[in-house]
């Protein structure tokens, strides 16, 4: 990997994407307020595995990775659309989006 | 390119833009004729399927690949879908509920399902899961006017949304640090020795699709989606994603990470004794039957993945009846959920069950069957099922994780006992309606009769599961 294309080392990317994936998970994990940051939370996660993917692909000089980023944000357009579809329902049959309320059922 | 590969999937793909437009132009009246249709396309697809013949070939540059295996899991899959969507349609009606896009999305998910079977790549594989995944958020939330069924169907979304997360992150690792996308490369990638960055990402697969599984640790979502979401929007999820979401684990473990059994043999062995154990314990003071369901599938999926902890060819074809079986089992037993209608509104509590056997003696004893079954009391379906895995384990040298497994359904016995009890000892409750529908009880009724004969005609599954296993793993 000495001739990388990457103006800074593979390990840089890695690492941004790995803290940002973190980021994302927590997000999700610890968010006690509102439904729409855990939908944040999740295009973060996603946005994490392309930047993942398209420096992988420039290193290896393979477009497939790249090919991947593409389709994972058509994907991730229509998981949110949906996402928010569901948090439409959700908020005219409970009148809230707060974390803490969507908790009819227990146990 | 030879089009004759995926032919199965062409017919439903098709066949879904025609219903689309059909249910589209007719509206409301069209809604029990897509549906009929659906399960028609579904039956032909299984028989398409068959025709295909036994022989491995891919297609779309090695992404998809069609053989024995994949023939298996996706007849049983097509055939279990059409039997969820035969049974919802009547419980749809009664709710209101009964619009085109149902089966549709129904169809769509199952198609889905049948791509992840035949993926041969990690692309294809993402783009599989993520068409199985979408549909069925959708359907968990179709009952617009429920609060609980929104709930489930947000719940639902957000922790499989998460999960596709994690399993594109390790996509993206096993990538990076094996240099390919395709299965065949990954294969000898492993061959060579895999990385510890690919061994990172083999490992935040496998949590991607126990979440798909639900498995324990990431199970969660399961007791409040198979609560919340409409009993047939259940029943289905409790069926056919389970088995193509093994079929898939197995694919890929036995397939290009085969190599690497000693490393993902403890997480599948870890993940098959928590599985177990919360399975077996979690559902003993539940009261709602679809909760109790949601614990019996998180402990079936334990069961199943003992077969795959022996990473051998037996375990290979254990995996595949048991899940077979459970799939078969799993639709008669929502089949009879779906009956326990009083007064015109559906009950789901166990209590609802009581005395049913002087109203409803035919009724009571097919429930009766299915939970035997499912606690594994011989001479019945689900006893050949356990036993395959147990004896797969056992053979293998895991001893331990069998003993685990007898001593666990032992335990589950005794909540599968007591709903036999509460439906032959208990003072009686109110009848329920008499629900005049042919399809319904046609399809618990083969699904009972699966149940005891598999006894005396094991061989269509048992004979067929070995040539998968030995397509897969030579």
């Amino acid at each position: 990997m000495d001739a990388s294309p990457l103006p800074v080392p593979l390990s840089a990317y890695l690492t941004l994407a790995a803290v940002l994936f973190t980021i994302g998970v927590f997000g999700i994990f610890l968010n006690r307020k509102n439904v729409i940051v855990i939908l944040m939370s999740i295009e973060l996660l996603l946005l994490a595995v392309n930047l993942n993917l398209v420096a992988f692909s420039a290193v290896l000089g393979d477009l497939a990775g790249q090919v991947f980023a593409l389709f994972v944000l058509t994907v991730a357009a229509a998981e949110a659309a949906i996402g928010l579809a569901i948090v439409v329902v959700y908020f005219r049959n409970r009148g809230s989006i707060e974390v803490e309320d969507i908790s009819v059922m227990r146990g | 390119m030879d089009w004759a590969v995926v032919l199965p999937e062409a017919f439903l793909f098709l066949a879904a833009l025609l219903l689309l437009l059909f249910g589209t132009l007719f509206e409301r009246q069209a809604a029990r004729w897509v549906a009929a249709l659906a399960v028609l396309a579904l039956f032909v697809a299984a028989f398409l399927v068959l025709a295909q013949g036994g022989e491995a070939r891919t297609a779309f540059f090695g992404q998809f690949v069609v053989d024995r295996f994949s023939a298996f899991v996706k007849v049983l899959l097509f055939v279990t879908a059409g039997g969820t969507i035969l049974i919802a349609t009547g419980y749809l009606q009664d709710l209101r509920l009964e619009r085109f896009e149902w089966p549709l999305l129904a169809l769509l998910a199952t198609l889905g399902m049948a791509m992840m079977v035949s993926a041969n790549s990690l692309l294809a594989l993402y783009m599989a899961l993520e068409l199985q995944s979408l549909p069925l958020y959708v359907l968990a939330a179709s009952r617009r006017d429920s609060l609980r069924a929104s709930e489930a169907g947000l719940k639902y979304f957000v922790l499989g949304a998460l999960a596709s997360g994690l399993l594109l992150y390790g996509a993206s690792l096993v990538y990076g640090f094996a240099g390919t996308l395709s299965f065949a490369g990954l294969a000898e990638a492993a061959q060579r020795g895999l990385s510890t960055g690919a061994l990172v990402g083999l490992i935040f697969l496998i949590a991607g699709l126990a979440f798909k599984l639900a498995a324990v640790p990431f199970h969660m979502w399961t007791p409040d989606v198979y609560e919340g979401a409409p009993t047939p929007v259940t029943a289905f999820l409790a069926g056919a994603p389970k088995l193509a979401a093994m079929a898939l684990a197995l694919r890929l473990l036995f397939g290009p990470f085969a190599e690497a059994a000693a490393e993902w043999q403890q997480v599948i062995v870890l993940v098959a004794v928590a599985s177990m154990l919360l399975g077996a314990f979690a559902a003993i003071g539940q009261r709602n039957i679809k909760r109790l369901m949601a614990y019996s599938s998180i402990g079936h999926v334990g069961y199943a993945l003992i077969g795959v902890a022996a990473a051998d060819q037996v375990g290979l074809q254990a995996v595949l009846v048991f899940m077979a079986i459970y799939v078969i089992m799993t639709v008669g037993c929502f089949g009879c959920i779906l009956m326990m209608r009083r007064g015109g509104r559906y009950v789901e509590q166990i209590e609802d069950l009581a005395g049913l056997s002087r109203h409803q003696p035919m009724m009571a004893l097919a429930m009766a069957l299915f939970m035997f079954s499912m606690a594994g009391i011989p001479p019945l379906a689900g006893f050949f099922g356990k036993l395959y895995v147990f004896l797969a384990a056992v053979e293998a040298g895991l001893v331990w994780l069998a003993v685990v497994g007898v001593l666990t359904s032992v335990v589950a016995a005794f909540y599968y006992l007591r709903i036999v009890k509460v439906m032959y000892f208990d003072a009686p409750a109110q009848p329920f309606d008499p629900l005049p529908r042919p399809e319904l009880h046609a399809v618990t009724a083969a699904s009972a009769v699966f149940v005891v004969g598999f006894l005396f005609l094991p061989g269509p599954i048992v004979d067929t599961a070995q040539l998968a296993a030995e397509a897969l793993l030579p």
